[in-house]
C-alpha cells in the first residue's frame, strides 16, 4: 500500500460509533477489514453489533481516552505504536491515552496476527483515519452546539476551539458526537503537523515490565489451574509405543497422567499442513500436576518405550541430499530474465560458490505455554500465540465445538520470531483440558522447546555468474531448502531486474522434521549468501563493490517492471548513506569493514560491520545500519526494533546451530545451544532515511543484510571467505580464494 | 513434601513442598511472584535472576530447602514503586522489547552496581554477560546500567 492508493471501501464499512449508557462514546472499528485491502465490507452496517468490531476507541465524559489494541505484542512495539497511529489523527495528549490489549474475534476477521513485519504497514491509513473520524465527529458535535460550521472549528490536544475562542473538551460533546452520522471524508494530517508520530514514545508496558507484573503467558493463572507437561517422542521419527507411569503417579505432586493425540490426530486428517502433520502424529503422555516442578518432575518419572515410524534423518544425510539437489537437474524455475545458460556458455570467467546454513530453533526466552478451561459453556484459552485467530479456529475443529465457544486472550508474549505463528502448544493445551476437565496451563521446559520446535530449516544456495569482457553478463541462483522454498516474490528481490541474463531456481526436500517461519524466512540466509557473493563477485570484477551495487541499481531504474517491489532509488539511498555514515574504507589500522545491502519486508537497508581480530577470533565491534522503511512511527521502538534485528542476526550467522543424529535435535539447552550475549555484542549505530512515504515494517528486515557484512569484513582481515554458517564453527573449514 | 520458612521481600512465607523444588518455582507456583521468569532450568540464560542475602543467584538452581534463613529480594521487591535507580533507567532507555527477561536483568545489574558504583563499559559487559536477551537489547542494557550507575553514584 503506498499514500495515494484508496481504500476499496468505505469508511461506513469498519467504523460505527453509539454513547455509552455509562457515559461518553464508544467508537468500534474492524482493523481487519480496515487493513486488508481484499476483504469485502460486512453487512449493512446497521445490522452489527459491538461484538463484530475487534477494535475499539472509548472516550469518557471527561475526555480520556482508551485505545484497544488488537494486534499480538511479541516485543516488535506494536502495542505502543499502533496506538499512536490513532491517537495522532484523533489529536488528543498522548499521557491522556491508556492502551489496553483487544481480544480476538474470531468469527468475521482476519489479520489479528504479529507476522512479516506488516502490522504498521498495513494499519498506517486505515488507523489514521478511525482517528481522524472520530475526531471529525467530535468536531461536528460542537460546530452544532455553537450553531457554526464544523469548517470554522479548531480542533487540538482534545479541545475544540471556535472564532471566539471559546472552547469544548472532547468530554464534553461525545454524547452528542456518539448519534451523528459517520462522516465520509474526512482529511488526515500533514505530516508536518504530526505531533505523536515520529516522537520517541516508551512501551505502554514499561512500568509493569520493570516490576516484574504478570503480563505473559506464563505468569497467568485462576483459582484450580493445575498444570501439565507433555512427553513427546524423543526423535523426529518416533511415536509413541507404550509407557509405563507408576513411578510418576507415586509421586506426591501428581494428580494424573493422561494420554493425547487422538484429537490432534482427527484433525490432520483434514489439515496437511507439514508442521502440523509431524508433530501430531504420535501420542503424548502428559503428566498433570499441582505446580510446575511437580508436572517436569513427573514426566521425567514416566518410563516411555518408543517406536520408529519413519526415518531418522542426521545432518550429515540432509548436507548430502542438499547438495545432491544443487548438483542436480530438478528444479523449479521461479524467475527467469533472458538466456543464463547463453551467457555461462560464452563466459569468459565464472565464479560459482554453494552456502551452506543450518537448523535453528526460535528459542523465545518464554517458552511454549497455553491455559485452557473446557466447560459446557465455553473453552476458554488464554496465552501468547501470534495467530489467536487460526489457533481458535482449529481448537473448534479439534474439539468439535461452535467457533463463538472458543474464548481466547491474548498475553504479551516472551518473544515470537515465527515459532508462535504455529498453534501446536494452544491444541494441546485444548485437548489435555478436554481430557481432565480442569483448567490447566501446559508448560514446555527449555528442553521440550529447543527439541520439538518448529525450526528454520537448512537450505543451501548455489550461486554462479558469468563473466564477459570484464563485465558481469548472466546471474543464476539455485536454492536446496528442507520443506519448503522461498515463497512470494523473493526471487524478484534484489538483484532481480538488475541483469539481463538472470535465474531462480529452487528444489527441495521432504522432511519429517517439523520447519517453519524464523525471523525474515529465507531472506535470514539468503541475503547472506547472495551479499557474500557479490563481495567477492566485485574483486574478480576488480570494480569496486559499493559502485558495483550503485551501477547494479541503474539497470533497475531503466527497466521498471510491476514484480519489482524494491525501489532502486530507495535502495542507492541507504548505501550512499551507511557509506557516509560508517566512515567506509577509512578505518583505523587493525579494524576491517564489510558491506551489505538488502531489500525485504518492504523495507530496504545497508550495513557495514567493522570488526577486529583478537587471537584469532572476529570481533564484531560495530555495525552501521542505514534504513528506509518511510515514516518512523516510534523512533525509540524503531531502534529497539533495528538494533535488536542486527545483534540476533549476527548471534545467528555466527553461533548458532541445530544438528541432528538419528532424528535427535543435538542440543537441547542454553549449555549446547549458543545465543549471542552481551560481551559478543556490537556498537550498532542506526540512522533513518528520512521521508515522508508510507511506513513499513522493521520487526525483520534489518537482519538478513548483517550476516554478510559480517563475513566480508573477516574476509578483509583473514582472507578466508566464509560460506558457511555458524561462521565460528566453520572458519577453519574454508578455502581462501586465489 | 516438606514446610519451609522463607524470608521474601521482607516478609515471611511457610511453603508446603518437595525439598528439591527449585525456588523459582516456590516463587512463581506457591506465593504467586511470577515477576522471576523461567528461562531455561539450568542456570544458563539469568531470567530467574534473584537477590539472596543481596548476591544475585539464579533461583531455578537454589532448592527451597536450602534457601530458609536467607534474605530473597525478587523484583516485585527490589522498590516500593518501580523507583529503583536501575529501574527509573531501564524506563528511561526504554530498554524492553519482549520484556520476558527484563526482571532478570534488572536484578543481575542492580546486584552488580551494589558492589560497584562506579563501573567501567568492560566492568557492565562482563556482569551481564549471564543474561540472555533473546530480542537482542543488549546495546540499551548496557546504556541503562550506566544510566543507573550515575543515578546511585
Amino acid at each position: 500500500m503506498n499514500l495515494s492508493e484508496k481504500q476499496t471501501f468505505s469508511r461506513r464499512s469498519f467504523l460505527k460509533t453509539s454513547a455509552l449508557a455509562s457515559g461518553g462514546m464508544l467508537i468500534s472499528f474492524n482493523l481487519f477489514t480496515a487493513c486488508k485491502s481484499d476483504v469485502k465490507p460486512p453487512i449493512d452496517i446497521s445490522q452489527l453489533n459491538f461484538n463484530d468490531f475487534n477494535a475499539f476507541i472509548k472516550i469518557s465524559d471527561e475526555g480520556k481516552v482508551t485505545i484497544f489494541s488488537p494486534n499480538p505484542e511479541i516485543g516488535q512495539g506494536v502495542k505502543t505504536s499502533m496506538p499512536m497511529l490513532i491517537a495522532e489523527e484523533l489529536d488528543v495528549p498522548w499521557e491522556d491515552v491508556h492502551i489496553e490489549q483487544g481480544v480476538l474475534d474470531t468469527e468475521n476477521y482476519t489479520r489479528q496476527l504479529a507476522g512479516g513485519s506488516q502490522s504498521i504497514r498495513l494499519g498506517w491509513e486505515p488507523l489514521r483515519q478511525t482517528g481522524a473520524t472520530a475526531k471529525q465527529m467530535l468536531v461536528n458535535a460542537a460546530a452544532a452546539k455553537w450553531g457554526i460550521s464544523p469548517s470554522e472549528c479548531k480542533a487540538s490536544q482534545g479541545v475544540i476551539t471556535n472564532p471566539k475562542g471559546e472552547t469544548l473538551g472532547y468530554g464534553d460533546v461525545v454524547k452528542e458526537a456518539a448519534l451523528l452520522e459517520v462522516p465520509e471524508d474526512v482529511k488526515l494530517k500533514d505530516s508536518k503537523d504530526f505531533t505523536i508520530i515520529g516522537k520517541n514514545t516508551s512501551n505502554v508496558d514499561l512500568d509493569k515490565i520493570v516490576t516484574g507484573k504478570p503480563l505473559f503467558g506464563l505468569d497467568y493463572k485462576e483459582e484450580g489451574m493445575v498444570y501439565a507437561s507433555v512427553l513427546r517422542p524423543p526423535a523426529f521419527g518416533q511415536a509413541l509405543e507404550s509407557f509405563d507411569d507408576t513411578a510418576a503417579r507415586a509421586l506426591p505432586g501428581v494428580i494424573d497422567v493422561v494420554v493425547i493425540g487422538e484429537k490432534a490426530r482427527a484433525h490432520l486428517e483434514s489439515e496437511k499442513k507439514n508442521w502440523t502433520a509431524q508433530l501430531s502424529k504420535s501420542d503424548k503422555v502428559v503428566v498433570i500436576a499441582k505446580t510446575t516442578w511437580d508436572a517436569i518432575k513427573g514426566k521425567k518419572a514416566i518410563k516411555a518405550v518408543w517406536k520408529n515410524d519413519s526415518e531418522l534423518e542426521s545432518t550429515e544425510s540432509h548436507d548430502k541430499v542438499l547438495l545432491d539437489l544443487l548438483n542436480g537437474e530438478k528444479f523449479d524455475t521461479r524467475r527467469k530474465d533472458g538466456n543464463v545458460k547463453k551467457a555461462f556458455a560464452n563466459a569468459d570467467k565464472i565464479l560459482e560458490r554453494v552456502y551452506e546454513s543450518p537448523f535453528l530453533p526460535h528459542n523465545c526466552m518464554e517458552p511454549m505455554n497455553f491455559f485452557a478451561n473446557v466447560t459446557p459453556e465455553k473453552v476458554h484459552l488464554v496465552g501468547p500465540v501470534q495467530t489467536p485467530e487460526d489457533a481458535a479456529k482449529v481448537v473448534s475443529d479439534l474439539l468439535d465445538r461452535k467457533l463463538e465457544d472458543i474464548h481466547l486472550e491474548m498475553t504479551r508474549m516472551g518473544g515470537g520470531f515465527g515459532r508462535r505463528l504455529y498453534g501446536d502448544f494452544v491444541y494441546e493445551a485444548a485437548e489435555i483440558a478436554a481430557k481432565i476437565n480442569k483448567p490447566v496451563k501446559m508448560v514446555s521446559t527449555r528442553e521440550d522447546d529447543m527439541t520439538t520446535g518448529i525450526y528454520r530449516p537448512a537450505i543451501k544456495y548455489k550461486i554462479a555468474a558469468s563473466i564477459k569482457d570484464g563485465k558481469l553478463t548472466g546471474y543464476h541462483l539455485k536454492e536446496a531448502a528442507v520443506n519448503i522454498n522461498m515463497y512470494g516474490l523473493i526471487p524478484n528481490f534484489f538483484p532481480a531486474a538488475a541483469l539481463e541474463n538472470y535465474q531462480v531456481d529452487t528444489a527441495n526436500y521432504q522432511s519429517n522434521i517439523t520447519t517453519g517461519a524464523w525471523r525474515a524466512p529465507y531472506t535470514n540466509f539468503l541475503a547472506s549468501a547472495e551479499q557474500s557473493f557479490f563481495d567477492e563477485l566485485a574483486e574478480i570484477l576488480e570494480v569496486d563493490r559499493v559502485q558495483l551495487h550503485l551501477d547494479l541499481l541503474e539497470n533497475v531504474k531503466k527497466n521498471p517492471e510491476p514484480n519489482i517491489e524494491y525501489s532502486p532509488e530507495r535502495l542507492q539511498g541507504v548505501i550512499k548513506m551507511v557509506v557516509d555514515k560508517s566512515n567506509w574504507g577509512k578505518t583505523e589500522a587493525g579494524v576491517y569493514q564489510g558491506f551489505s545491502v538488502y531489500y525485504c519486508h518492504n523495507t530496504h537497508v545497508a550495513e557495514v560491520a567493522d570488526i577486529i581480530m583478537e587471537n584469532g577470533n572476529p570481533i564484531v565491534k560495530k555495525v552501521t545500519c542505514a534504513i528506509d522503511c518511510g515514516v518512523v512511527v516510534n523512533p525509540l521502538g524503531a531502534l529497539n526494533q533495528v538494533k535488536g534485528g542486527i545483534i540476533d542476526g549476527i548471534g545467528h550467522s555466527m553461533y548458532a546451530e541445530l544438528t541432528f543424529k538419528d532424528g535427535v535435535p543435538q542440543s537441547n539447552n542454553f549449555n549446547s545451544y549458543q545465543l549471542i550475549r552481551m560481551g559478543q555484542t556490537p556498537e550498532v549505530d542506526v540512522h533513518f532515511v528520512k521521508n515522508d512515504i508510507a511506513p513499513t515494517g522493521l520487526g525483520e528486515p534489518t537482519l538478513p543484510p548483517v550476516g554478510a557484512a559480517v563475513a566480508n569484513a573477516i574476509y578483509k582481515a583473514t582472507g578466508k571467505r566464509l560460506t558457511k554458517q555458524p561462521y565460528i564453527s566453520n572458519m577453519d573449514l574454508e578455502k581462501v580464494v586465489g | 513434601m516438606a514446610t519451609f520458612n522463607l524470608k521474601i521481600n521482607n516478609k515471611k512465607h511457610t511453603v508446603e513442598a518437595d525439598e528439591d523444588t527449585p525456588l523459582l518455582w516456590v516463587l512463581r507456583d506457591h506465593i504467586d511472584l511470577v515477576g522471576t521468569k523461567f528461562g531455561c532450568g539450568i542456570g544458563q540464560c539469568g531470567a530467574c535472576t534473584v537477590h539472596v542475602d543481596g548476591n544475585a543467584m539464579r533461583s531455578c538452581l537454589l532448592p527451597v530447602s536450602q534457601a530458609e534463613d536467607m534474605s530473597i529480594t525478587t523484583i516485585e521487591g527490589l522498590s516500593k514503586d518501580g523507583n529503583h535507580p536501575v529501574q527509573q533507567a531501564w524506563k528511561e532507555i526504554d530498554v524492553p522489547q519482549c520484556g520476558y527477561c527484563q526482571s532478570g536483568q534488572i536484578m543481575t545489574a542492580s546486584a552488580f552496581l551494589n558492589q560497584n558504583s562506579n563501573p567501567s563499559n568492560s566492568e557492565i559487559r562482563d556482569a551481564m554477560h549471564g543474561n540472555i536477551c533473546r530480542c537482542a537489547s543488549y546495546n540499551s542494557i548496557e546504556k541503562a546500567v550506566k544510566v543507573a550507575a550515575d543515578k546511585i553514584s
